[in-house]
C-alpha cells in the first residue's frame, strides 16, 4: 500500500472539474458510503457500550480481567513496534537506496503477512512453537512457553503488523531518490551520520505515521491472537480476545465498551496520524 | 541507481531485512508448507477437490472480488472527494478512512452484524424489501468491504494528488468534456493504482476470517468461507488437511502481490523514462 | 530533536519489555509437589463455553473447602473456548492441570494425540468421570407461536433452527445425535430426517453461545437447540417472559468429562490439589451449584431437591452409538453422515 505514505502534494492546488452539481452530489455520495460503511459501525459500538448506563460502562473497563487485557495488549504493542520499526528502516534502506535482483519478490514477501489469513498466521506458530510442532519438546525440556503464553502473542502481533512501517517508508523513500545522501556522503560524513542527520529528517513523518498505523493493528488483532492465546482470563486475554469472552458470557454492554475502548485507541491514533499529515502538508507548501 | 558502491549499508540493511523476513515470515510459512505436502501430491489434491473446500474457497474468491469491485467503485470515489474537494468534515473521514485497519476485527464483525440483522438499524430497512444481509453472501462482502476499503483508498490518494493539472486543464481547453477529461485522461493515470488497491484489498479480503464469522451463515457450501474450513479441519485435528487449502490460499497470495508488485515497478520504469 | 528522542525511547522500551518477556516465560509455576499449608498454588482449567459461571463459583467454594482442608490457598484460572479447540490447545501445550470438555472423544484426543494422560481416564472417577450431565432440550419464542413440542415438528417446512456446527462445537454434535436417536426410535430413515432437519437451519454458528445470541439477540430462527443448562441461562439473562423452553419426548444423555492432565500436573506439582478439585465436585456442596447452574446432579439427594427443574424425559446415552470414536467417525469425521448433508463427498 503505497498510500501508507503521507500526502505529499501541496493542498493549494485545488482543481474542480465537475460544476457545484455534480461536485455537490460526489461529496454526497461519498458521504453517505461512509455514514454506512465506517461511521455506523463505529457508532454501533459506542451505542451498545452506554446502553446501560455509564457506571456499568466504568465498572467493566475497571475489571481486573479488563487492565490485565488492556496490560497484555499494550505489552505486546510496545515489544512488537520498535522491532517493526527497526525492521522497517532497513528494508527501506535496502530496497530503496540499492538495485538487487528480485527485489519484487523480496517487496512481495514484505506484504505477504497482510493477506496472509489470521488463522493461518497463528497456525503456522503453533506448528512452530507447539508441543506437537518442530521446536515445542525443546521448548518444554528447557521449560520456555511460547505458544498460549506471552511469546506467542507478541510473535502474531509481530508478524501482522511486519508490513507496515516499511509499506509506509518504501514509497516515501523511493520519491525522494538518494541525492541528498550522495551529496553528505561526498562532503565526507560517514554512513551512520548520514542517516541519521539526512535519510531520518527526510522521512521522520512518514515514519511515525506507520508507526501510528502500526499500533492500532496491533493493538486489535484478533484472529491470529485467537489461536496463540490459550485464553486464559486474567492472563492471556488481550483486549479484542476480552471483548470476544464479554460477548460469549453475554455481558453485550461490557463487550461493547471494553471494544469501545478499542475504538478509542483508534480514533487517537487516527487523530494522531491526521495531525502527523497536517504538519506534513504544512511543512510541504 | 547507481549507489551500490557509494552509499554504504547495503550489506547491513538487506542482510537484517532477509534475516528478519526469513526468521518471521519464511520460515513459519515452511512449517506450513513442509506440514501440507506431508499429505503428498494425491492427498493434497484430494483435499482441495473436495466439493466442501471448493465451495468454501469459491465462496471467499467471489465473495472477496466482488468486495475488491467495490471497494474500486468507492475508494476511486472517496479518493476522488477527499483529494480533489474541500468540505467540512473532509479531514475527519480522511482519518476514519483506516477505521478498518485499527478496529479489531471481531468487534467490526460484531458491529457489523448487529447493524445488519434483520432488526439492525440497516438491515430492518432491507427486511422490509424482503432483502436479508446478514447470515446470507451479501453479509460477508458487506465484511470484506469493509476491511478493505482502506487499501484502494490509501493506494489512490497520492496518485490522485500527483497528477498533473496542466494536462486536464489542456484537455479542457481543447474542448474536452468533463466526462471525456475525466474517461480519456484522469482515468488511464489511475488504472495501475486502482488495480493495485484493488488486488491487494482482495488479497486481504480472501484470508479474511474474524470479521466474517459473525455475520456470515457460515452454512457449508453456501456462506462458508474459505479460513472457516480450515478451522474446522482442525477441529477435526486434520492438520495436513488444514494446512493444505492455507496453503493453496497462501500461493495465491503471493502470486497476487508478487504481480502487483512487478505492475508498480512497471508504471514507475514507464514515468521514470518519460 | 523530538523526534530522536521518541527513537531513543523506543529503544529503551523494547529492551524492558524484552528483559520482562524473559521473566515471564522462565517463571512458569513451580510448586513443590507437597504443598505446605499457607503456600498457594495455581491450577489450570481448560473448559467449553457454557461452564463459564457455573466454574466462577464452583471455583471459590473449592478455593475456601481446599483451604479450610490443607492450608493451601489455591487459585483456579479459567480458559473457555469450543470443546475441540480446547483439546487442540492442550494437545498443542496449554498447560492444564485440568480438562473439562463438552464430549469424552475431545478427551481421549488429547490422551492419543499427546499422552499426557492414560487412555483408560474415564475410569478414575465416578460415573464416567462426568460429575454432572446435560441434556439437549428447545428454546421457542414465548408462547411457542410455531406450537414446537418434539423433535418431528422441527422438519417441518417453514421451521427455521438454530444450531451451531457440529463440526466446530461439541454441543451441536450432541444436537445431531439427539435428532438422530429420535428419527430411529420413530420409525424415520434418520439420515433423510437429519437432512430435513438442517435444510431448516438458518444459521450455523461456531458454538453454542454464539447461536444462542442469533436466536436471542438477532431474533433469528423459530427455535433454538441447545444445551440444557445453556436454556436455563437464556431465560435467566435475557428474561423468562420472552422464550420457553421445551423439554422433547427424547434427548441425549450428554456426559461431559472432567481428568486431570496427569504429565502436566506432575510437573506443576499440583497432581494432589488437581485431584481435590475434581473430587470436589461430587459433593453435595458442588452438585447443588451445578443443578443451580441448569446442570443434572449425579448426587441422588441433590437431584430430588431440583426434580422440578429437571422434566423426566428418555435419555440417550453415547453408547447406543457405539461410543465417541464410532460416532465420530461415522458422524462427524472429513465425509461423514454430516458432511453428506451438506452435498459433501
Amino acid at each position: 500500500m503505497q498510500g501508507l505514505a503521507t500526502n505529499h502534494g501541496s493542498a493549494g492546488r485545488v482543481l474542480d472539474p465537475g460544476g457545484g452539481f455534480v461536485r455537490r452530489g460526489l461529496i454526497g455520495l461519498a458521504l453517505c458510503f461512509v455514514a454506512l460503511f465506517l461511521v455506523l459501525p463505529l457508532v454501533a459500538v459506542f451505542h451498545g457500550a452506554f446502553e446501560k448506563g455509564w457506571r456499568l460502562y466504568l465498572a467493566a473497563i475497571a475489571q481486573p480481567e479488563a487492565l490485565a487485557a488492556v496490560k497484555l495488549t499494550l505489552l505486546a504493542t510496545a515489544i512488537a513496534l520498535p522491532l517493526n520499526l527497526l525492521f522497517g528502516l532497513a528494508a527501506g534502506w535496502a530496497i530503496t537506496k540499492f538495485r538487487f535482483r528480485g527485489k519484487n519478490l523480496l517487496v512481495a514477501l514484505i506484504d505477504l503477512p497482510f493477506s496472509v489469513s489470521p488463522v493461518i498466521a497463528g497456525l503456522i506458530f503453533v506448528l512452530l512453537f507447539g508441543m506437537q510442532g518442530w521446536f515445542g519438546p525443546w521448548l518444554a525440556d528447557h521449560d520456555l512457553r511460547v505458544v498460549f503464553a506471552v511469546p506467542g502473542i507478541v510473535l502474531a502481533t509481530v508478524f501482522v503488523t511486519l508490513p507496515m512501517v516499511a509499506r509506509a517508508l518504501i514509497p516515501l523513500m523511493q520519491d525522494q531518490g538518494h541525492d541528498d545522501e550522495l551529496a553528505a556522503l561526498s562532503l565526507g560524513a560517514s554512513g551512520l551520520q548520514t542517516f541519521w542527520r539526512v535519510t531520518l529528517p527526510n522521512i521522520k513523518w512518514g515514519l511515525l505515521h506507520g508507526v501510528i498505523l502500526a499500533s492500532a493493528r496491533a493493538m486489535g488483532e484478533f484472529g491470529a491472537v485467537s489461536v496463540l492465546s490459550g485464553h486464559i482470563a486474567g492472563r492471556t486475554n488481550t483486549l479484542p480476545l476480552h471483548v470476544e469472552a464479554l460477548y460469549n458470557e453475554y455481558q453485550f454492554a461490557a463487550a461493547f465498551a471494553v471494544a469501545s475502548l478499542l475504538a478509542l485507541f483508534a480514533l487517537v491514533t487516527l487523530a494522531l496520524k491526521s495531525w502527523v499529515e497536517y504538519r506534513t502538508e504544512g511543512k510541504a507548501s | 541507481m547507481a549507489g551500490r558502491r557509494v552509499i554504504p549499508g547495503f550489506g547491513l540493511s538487506l542482510g537484517f531485512t532477509l534475516f528478519y523476513l526469513g526468521l518471521l515470515v519464511l520460515l513459519p510459512l515452511a512449517a506450513l508448507v513442509v506440514k501440507a505436502s506431508s499429505l503428498g501430491f494425491a492427498g493434497f489434491a484430494q483435499v482441495l477437490g473436495s466439493p466442501q473446500v471448493q465451495a468454501a474457497l469459491r465462496v471467499s474468491f467471489v465473495s472477496a472480488a466482488i468486495a475488491a469491485l467495490g471497494n474500486g467503485l468507492f475508494g476511486l470515489l472517496l479518493a476522488w472527494v477527499l483529494v480533489r474537494y474541500r468540505f467540512i468534515g473532509r479531514r475527519a473521514i480522511d482519518a476514519l478512512v483506516d477505521l478498518p485497519f485499527a478496529l479489531p476485527t471481531a468487534v467490526a464483525g460484531i458491529a457489523l452484524a448487529t447493524l445488519y440483522a434483520p432488526q439492525g438499524w440497516i438491515g430492518q430497512w432491507f427486511a422490509r424489501a424482503d432483502i436479508q444481509i446478514a447470515y446470507t453472501r451479501a453479509g460477508i462482502v458487506v465484511a470484506l468491504t469493509f476491511v478493505g476499503l482502506p487499501f484502494v483508498v490509501r493506494t489512490l490518494q497520492p496518485v490522485l494528488l500527483d497528477l498533473d493539472a496542466e494536462v486536464e486543464q489542456a484537455a479542457r481547453s481543447l474542448g474536452a468534456s468533463r466526462w471525456q477529461t475525466f474517461s480519456r485522461v484522469i482515468l488511464p493515470a489511475l488504472v495501475p493504482a486502482l488495480i493495485t488497491g484493488m488486488t491487494l484489498a482482495f488479497a486481504r479480503a480472501a484470508g479474511e476470517y474474524g470479521s466474517v464469522v459473525f455475520i456470515a451463515g457460515n452454512m457449508p457450501g453456501q456462506t462458508e468461507i474459505a479460513p472457516l474450513v480450515i478451522m474446522t479441519r482442525l477441529e477435526q485435528f486434520d492438520y495436513a488437511g488444514a494446512t493444505a487449502v492455507g496453503a493453496a490460499m497462501l500461493a495465491v497470495s503471493l502470486l497476487l502481490l508478487l504481480a502487483v508488485n512487478l505492475l508498480q515497478a512497471w508504471t514507475r520504469r514507464k514515468l521514470g523514462g518519460a | 530533536m523530538a523526534f530522536h528522542r521518541i527513537l531513543r525511547s523506543f529503544t529503551a522500551l523494547a529492551l524492558i519489555t524484552a528483559a520482562l518477556l524473559t521473566q515471564i516465560a522462565g517463571c512458569s509455576s513451580k510448586d513443590g509437589d507437597t504443598a505446605q499449608p499457607g503456600t498457594s498454588l495455581t491450577l489450570l482449567n481448560v473448559s467449553y463455553d457454557p461452564t463459564r459461571e457455573l466454574y466462577k463459583e464452583v471455583n471459590a467454594a473449592f478455593a475456601d473447602d481446599y483451604r479450610r482442608k490443607t492450608g493451601i490457598d489455591v487459585r483456579i484460572e479459567q480458559s473457555h473456548g469450543g470443546s475441540g479447540k480446547q483439546a487442540r490447545s492442550v494437545i498443542d501445550g496449554l498447560q492444564a492441570d485440568v480438562v473439562s470438555l463438552a464430549l469424552g472423544y475431545d478427551i481421549d484426543q488429547i490422551a492419543a494425540k499427546a499422552s499426557l494422560l492414560p487412555a483408560d481416564w474415564q475410569c478414575r472417577l465416578p460415573c464416567n468421570s462426568s460429575p454432572f450431565t446435560s441434556t439437549i432440550v428447545m428454546l421457542v419464542r414465548k408462547g411457542n407461536p410455531r406450537a414446537i413440542r418434539d423433535w418431528g415438528d422441527l422438519t417441518r417446512q417453514g421451521v427455521s433452527v438454530i444450531t451451531p456446527n457440529p463440526k466446530t462445537s461439541g454441543g451441536a454434535r450432541w444436537n445431531y445425535l439427539a435428532a438422530w436417536a429420535f428419527a430411529q426410535r420413530n420409525g424415520r430413515d434418520p439420515r433423510e430426517f437429519l437432512a430435513a432437519l438442517y435444510a431448516n437451519v438458518a444459521v450455523l454458528d461456531l458454538g453454542a453461545r454464539g447461536s444462542t445470541t442469533t436466536f436471542v439477540q438477532r431474533n433469528i430462527g423459530d427455535v433454538l437447540l441447545t444445551w440444557e443448562n445453556e436454556a436455563y441461562l437464556a431465560l435467566k439473562e435475557f428474561g423468562a417472559d420472552r422464550f420457553e423452553v421445551v423439554v422433547p419426548s427424547i434427548s441425549v444423555l450428554c456426559e461431559t468429562p472432567v481428568a486431570v492432565v496427569d504429565t502436566v500436573a506432575m510437573r506443576h506439582g499440583t497432581r494432589n490439589a488437581a485431584e481435590a478439585y475434581l473430587q470436589f465436585l461430587y459433593t453435595p456442596q458442588a452438585q447443588d451449584i451445578a443443578a443451580r447452574h441448569g446442570f443434572r446432579p449425579r448426587d441422588a439427594s441433590v437431584a430430588a431437591r431440583y426434580a422440578d427443574k429437571f422434566a423426566p424425559l428418555v435419555l440417550v446415552g453415547i453408547d447406543s452409538f457405539g461410543g465417541w470414536p464410532q460416532a465420530q467417525a461415522r458422524h462427524f469425521a472429513q465425509g461423514g453422515l454430516f458432511d453428506q448433508l451438506y452435498g459433501g463427498r
